[in-house]
């Protein structure tokens, strides 16, 4: 999961940017990587990807703002689903 | 009076009042206020006299506020610099104003350190770095500083006066490189007492400000805010929603300043979640806020005043649409702020009456003092104005007005993309496109957009034989454009439709790009 998570910020948000590494810890947002428009497509990748609905209220750094929060938000997300 | 005074006389008489909130700290009028005194006292140690311009190249900190008002207090003249820009422009930046000190942090500092060699700077420092560290040459921790006690925390001599510049805010010229529009203390004073007029701010107010301080329109926020001797919430971006709605309710703040992006935002969210009981009025700049937004907006927050303003990096701003003029006037802009005159002029630079679409001109204390070093461009903005000698603002924007004297704006007369309420230019983008191995003709347009209010799109005819694609294009644009300035869109095509003249036909292709939305 954190592979196809790496790789969808790496394809959309940095491009495959030389030199803009980050750890699964780093904030998306203190590292610049993402935006107000890019949190849109990060949910409609994890609908399309996790068939994880992300709520207007849980739109917080808590649950997306880094590799690992992911993770964390998607498994709990799919946990409640199943 | 110098724009540092909205700091001290808040200072004075609130001192222990939460001015500034970000993260998870608070600070009071009189923590900033010592702080920015031995600050200043620092850069003047360093070398900084009056007028003598600093860099700031910071995020929505407690550092960045520090940073400006230290400026100020030491005689210098700050500048604001997105924290999303590359070297690049930083580069341009820094060698057109010649710039005597950086403040920024220390993953930034590594991302421009190699520009700084050679340039004007005498000294760096560095908003983030803990203390006692070695820093290398002529780079200083504001840990160290603040904690220096052989600095005093009593404020500096004053050495500039009211005309002598503030701020340069650079901002995206159709010639493509960025200008340093000169704004005066005074001319900050105008515009903040005109804005502060007529949302009738108080030191009950609570703004929360997501907007960059590099744009004029955030900035503005914490100038009112201490002016007035309310209290400011900073936070980075619009980014995470729902956090920034729960900070809303969490500090009750009162103002909430938008634009489009923001607003586009919201409206996708099911906002009876949240209690904005406490909140007092929205503020829109940057770019109109469609009609639809405004009617969501009213409809979902009946007691909140929502104000519709315009105006230009130039003199800050020009309009506001009064709340109770919302219904009747929806379209409108509004009418000039208080202590300003305005009028739409012809080609020929006669006025025109209603409903006849022409250039807006402003006339006020609010507007700039030119643009730093750039005659031409300054004496095209500024002309001869009714009083022997005056200089007034030629903005630039085509507007006509209602028969009140209400106005609406028509279009830009140059080919300044707004996006996200900041302007791009196509000329900047272009040539970092024409950097780029593989790219034989580049035209870059702005393209409806829901969200962003115009999307920038860059259209590529390719070499003979280049394999361009989409990604390396923007990977590109990412690692040499600030962030809004990087393209939404790429299209590549055989050849680039022309007019007659042999210039790139940008009309047809704006034309085309919005059949295809």
């Amino acid at each position: 999961m954190k592979d196809i998570l790496r790789q969808f910020i790496n394809d959309n948000f940095l491009f495959g940017l030389q030199g803009r590494t980050f750890s699964d810890d780093d904030s998306l947002l203190e590292k610049r990587i993402i935006d107000s428009t890019g949190v849109l497509e990060l949910i409609a990748f994890l609908d399309a990807t996790f068939s994880v609905k992300v709520q207007d209220d849980e739109l917080l750094p808590e649950n997306l703002d880094s590799i690992n929060r992911l993770v964390h938000y998607i498994e709990k997300k799919s946990k409640a689903a199943a | 009076m110098q724009l540092e005074e909205f700091l001290e006389a808040s200072a004075r008489v609130a001192g222990g009042k939460i001015a500034l909130i970000s993260g998870e700290r608070r600070l009071t009028y009189a923590e900033i206020d010592r702080r920015c005194n031995r600050l200043a006292h620092s850069l003047a140690a360093a070398g900084l006299g009056r007028g003598d311009r600093v860099m700031i190249y910071l995020e929505n900190s407690v550092e960045a506020v520090l940073a400006v008002f230290a400026t100020l207090k030491a005689g210098a003249v700050f500048v604001m610099i997105n924290p999303t820009t590359k070297a690049e422009r930083f580069t341009y930046i820094l060698n057109h104003c010649r710039a005597a000190a950086v403040v920024t942090d220390a993953a930034k500092f590594e991302s421009v350190r190699q520009c700084l060699d050679g340039s004007s700077v005498k000294a760096v420092f560095l908003a983030d770095a803990g203390g006692g560290r070695p820093n290398g040459h002529r780079v200083l921790s504001f840990e160290d500083v603040l904690a220096d006690e052989t600095l005093s925390s009593e404020p500096p001599p004053k050495r500039s006066i009211d005309i002598d510049l503030a701020t340069l805010v650079y901002t995206s010229g159709s010639t493509g490189r960025p200008k340093g529009v000169m704004i005066t203390h005074l001319n900050a004073i105008a515009a903040a007492h005109s804005i502060i007029g007529y949302l009738e701010n108080t030191s009950h107010d609570v703004v929360l400000n997501v907007l960059p301080l590099s744009f004029g329109y955030g900035l503005y926020q914490v100038f009112m805010m201490f002016r007035v001797g309310g209290t400011v919430v900073l936070e980075r971006s619009f980014t995470y929603p729902a956090a920034i709605l729960d900070r809303i309710v969490r500090e009750r703040a009162t103002g909430f300043p938008m634009i489009p992006t923001i607003s586009a935002l919201l409206l996708q969210m099911d906002l009876t979640k949240w209690d904005f009981s406490h909140l007092r009025y929205i503020t829109n700049a940057g770019a109109a806020m469609p009609l639809e937004h405004i009617a969501k907006l009213r409809k979902l927050m009946p007691h909140v005043k929502i104000y519709s303003m315009y105006g230009q990096t130039e003199c800050t701003r020009v309009t506001y649409l009064p709340p109770d003029q919302i219904d009747a006037r929806p379209g409108s802009v509004g009418r000039g702020m208080p202590n300003q005159e305005h009028y739409i002029v012809d080609d020929s630079g006669n006025r025109v009456g209603p409903g006849v679409v022409g250039e807006l001109v402003v006339r006020g204390a609010h507007v700039m003092k030119g643009y730093w070093e750039m005659p031409q461009a300054t004496d095209k903005a500024l002309r001869p104005g009714p009083l022997p000698g005056e200089r007034v603002l030629h903005t630039g924007d085509l507007f006509k007005s209602d028969e009140e004297g209400y106005l609406y704006f028509v279009a830009r007369k140059d080919d300044i993309i707004k996006t996200r309420g900041e302007k791009v230019s196509p000329r900047e983008v272009e040539d970092v496109l024409y950097a780029l191995p593989g790219v034989a003709q580049a035209a870059v347009i702005g393209v409806p957009d829901k969200i962003l209010g115009s999307a920038v799109k860059a259209v590529i005819v390719p070499r003979g034989g280049a394999q361009l694609t989409e990604r390396e294009v923007l990977r590109h644009c990412a690692a040499h454009l600030d962030d809004y300035m990087v393209p939404k869109f790429v299209e590549f095509r055989d050849e680039m439709p022309t007019t007659a003249s042999g210039k790139v036909a940008k009309l047809a292709l704006s034309e085309q790009a919005r059949e295809c939305v």
